[in-house]
């Protein structure tokens, strides 16, 4: 009788233990992830916003000018060896693979590196890139204006003599067609989730 | 007489690997560094800058730097390191070059440590080589020939990951031309 008292007390006390573990990690977990949460939340509600810049046809482009259609938006410069001649051919490929749907959205990669990416620069550098995508430039005072709408980190990084290269968000922006925020490509994220991504971009348009 | 035919056919055989092995394998020797396929990619049109990649090896028993080098169709050559983290990508001029220990090997590859050819002076060809040098702080200045990839190809070689869509790239890259 002793001894199965005794064993009652010992599975009652385990079970204790365990529930009061499993609320500790509950607790640590959300307090953990809480911040988080509500940083990407905070922050999604705030990216984005007016720009004026030209693109490399020479039209002057506007946030006007992207209403009605969803849209993909990232940033870099032309002298950049990887990130940005990469996502650029990311993107034409992923336009091929869309077809019929690839007007159904636009694709926009803004330099960082005004100075030195004029309209004519970049309209010649296009021409290795789906003729759909559409590259802008500005003023370093209009490429700023963009960068800070749109929570972009750009730096030169001073390099040999007069020259230097540039550091820079390599996220890709995707946005519904009334401009609000929906999620991002990260820089090598695979194929197959670029290409939900952008389908996903799409039918939320509908 | 069968015998002569057959010792001949072989030392032709090895003669002919002697010279062929090196061509395909890409290689090259500096001091103690081995150097294995030197290669770049084809830029975008118009592009003033490419990246160089490949794989040194420091079989000696001190430490050596790769500190320059050249490439004939660029005014200027560097040597850099790259790194994305939280998204933001940065990348750096190495003013002392990039290290490789004794028994190390280094690979410089897209998205991270790569020479940078600028002021390129004249366009590169998706299957061709480029003449340059490399410069080690020991080790002195070897000559290498970087092979041109499609434009995206990730690695240079037979197991390019960029095969297909490499295919579409060059297509692209080649409309530009016209």
């Amino acid at each position: 009788m002793q001894t199965t008292n005794l064993l009652r007390t010992i599975r009652l006390t385990a079970w204790i233990a365990v529930a009061v573990c499993l609320t500790g990690a509950g607790i640590y977990f959300i307090t953990a992830r809480a911040p988080d949460i509500q940083r990407v939340i905070g922050g999604a509600a705030g990216i984005g916003g007016p720009f004026q810049l030209t693109a490399h046809t020479g039209q002057p482009v506007t946030e006007r000018d992207l209403a009605g259609k969803p849209y993909a938006i990232f940033f870099g410069f032309t002298r950049c060896p990887d990130v940005c001649p990469t996502t650029l051919l990311d993107m034409t490929s992923r336009l091929e693979e869309l077809q019929g749907d690839a007007d159904k959205l636009r694709i926009l990669f803004v330099s960082i590196d005004p100075e030195r990416d004029s309209p004519e620069f970049l309209a010649d550098y296009m021409k290795s890139f789906d003729k759909r995508i559409t590259a802008l430039t500005g003023t370093t005072a209009q490429v700023a204006s963009i960068a800070k709408a749109y929570r972009v980190i750009y730096e030169k990084v001073p390099g040999g003599g007069r020259d230097y290269t540039m550091n820079h968000t390599a996220t890709v922006y995707l946005f519904d067609a009334k401009g609000g925020f929906v999620s991002t490509i990260a820089y090598q994220e695979n194929e197959k989730n670029q290409r939900a991504k952008l389908r996903r971009l799409i039918r939320l348009a509908g | 007489m069968y015998r002569i035919i057959l010792r001949c056919a072989m030392l032709a055989a090895v003669a002919l690997a002697s010279f062929a092995l090196p061509a395909f394998a890409n290689e090259y020797q500096a001091g103690a560094i081995k150097i294995s396929r030197p290669w770049t990619r084809l830029p975008p049109a118009a592009a003033k800058v490419a990246g160089g990649y490949m794989t040194l090896t420091n079989t000696g028993t001190v430490p050596d730097r790769l500190i320059g080098g050249t490439v004939v169709t660029a005014a200027r050559f560097e040597i850099h390191e790259m790194s994305v983290n939280d998204g933001v990508m940065r990348m750096r001029q190495l003013d002392r070059g990039l290290e490789i220990k004794p028994g190390e090997t280094v690979v410089l590859k897209p998205g991270a440590f790569h020479v940078m050819f600028l002021d390129l002076s004249a366009p590169l060809e998706t299957g061709k080589k480029v003449k340059g040098t490399l410069v080690f702080e020991k080790s002195g200045t070897v000559e290498v020939e970087y092979k041109v990839e499609a434009a995206g190809a990730t690695s240079s070689g037979q197991h390019s990951h960029g095969a297909p869509a490499a295919g579409s790239h060059s297509g692209a890259g080649s409309h530009a031309n016209h």
